[in-house]
């Protein structure tokens, strides 16, 4: 992980480090389990074709976590995540298996954000910024937002 | 129009779950997602950092496996026949809307969530909604969600939508 970001070193404008993803077909399983979210949509090909999104999708819930992630790993230890908000817009698919550990070729996503906002309240200094979820053609299927507390350096 | 065991359902509370949060349920949950944070591994590491101990991920909470987790119902609660949230996901089901999708979240932290604590989610159907648009009828939920912990200190509180079809 990268170094600690400090609130004054952040400008409104910047971007989140980004954050690579590949959601798989087996990524789907073990979420399902980890989750507990045993959707049918999200593993069986009949149920997912007859509710029409063509083949199974990947759960919102975990690209929510994704953007979790993306925000995390860029507060850095010292840093709070306060408030975060996302929204699924459209469906993204998972790359199928190619062994037992490794997927087909395929799409990649990248996790993203900026910064729209810096401002204290109360003695602690926030960051607000908003984020999104990009598909493999660079469409947006997950927008949200988060909002941070970074350590200060006063 | 919704039919009156939906509507009912509307600013009741879906009972309580209740679960511990546990190491190897916080690895499988980080695995799944492909985080390596050491905060939610390496408990060494974790006891060092502010937090003192390994902690679950933002959003390790609301993981399905603790809705209407506890069939042990807060005895302060209004009698309900509604037990959690899974329940009004499948009288949904049963009165036709068979298609269950999660629109998203909102989320309010207020303390971290630490391996070891046992946690407390109170929900409420906030509104039940029914739009048409042509033949095509969809119902959105919308929940609020109260965590608490041992200490009873709210450590999150989250707003969500689903799409049911």
């Amino acid at each position: 992980m990268s170094k600690q970001p400090y609130w004054e070193d952040v400008k409104e404008g910047d971007d989140i480090t980004s954050l690579k993803k590949i959601a798989t077909t087996q990524m789907l399983v073990k979420w399902a389990g980890a989750s507990g979210d045993f959707n049918p949509l999200h593993y069986d090909e009949h149920f997912a074709e007859t509710s029409g999104v063509g083949r199974p999708i990947v759960h919102g819930a975990l690209k929510r976590q994704w953007l979790i992630q993306l925000m995390t790993d860029w507060m850095g230890e010292e840093g709070t995540l306060k408030k975060f908000s996302c929204r699924y817009r459209a469906p993204d698919y998972p790359r199928p298996m190619k062994t037992m550990s490794e997927p087909e070729e395929g799409e990649t996503w990248w996790c993203k954000g900026k910064v729209t906002k810096k401002y204290t309240h109360d003695d602690e200094h926030y960051i607000d910024c908003r984020i999104w979820v990009e598909n493999g053609k660079a469409e947006v299927t997950t927008t949200g937002k988060a909002t941070v507390i970074l350590p200060s350096k006063s | 129009m919704l039919p009156e065991e939906i509507n009912k359902l509307i600013g009741q509370a879906c009972g309580t779950s209740i679960f511990e949060v546990e190491k190897e349920s916080i690895r499988r949950f980080a695995d799944a997602v492909g985080d390596a944070n050491p905060l939610y591994w390496d408990a060494e590491y974790a006891e060092k950092s502010k937090y003192g101990s390994i902690i679950a991920p933002p959003g390790y909470i609301s993981a399905q496996w603790y809705w209407g987790h506890s069939d042990k119902r807060d005895p302060k609660e209004p009698a309900s026949e509604v037990s959690g949230l899974i329940d009004v996901i499948l009288a949904l089901e049963k009165a036709g809307y068979q298609q269950a999708l999660d629109s998203g979240i909102d989320y309010e932290f207020f303390q971290p969530v630490r391996v070891g604590d046992t946690i407390k989610a109170t929900s409420v159907i906030k509104d039940i909604v029914e739009r048409s648009s042509g033949d095509e009828k969809a119902v959105f939920l919308f929940t609020e969600t109260t965590y608490t912990n041992q200490n009873d200190e709210i450590v999150a509180i989250t707003r969500t939508t689903s799409t049911h079809r």
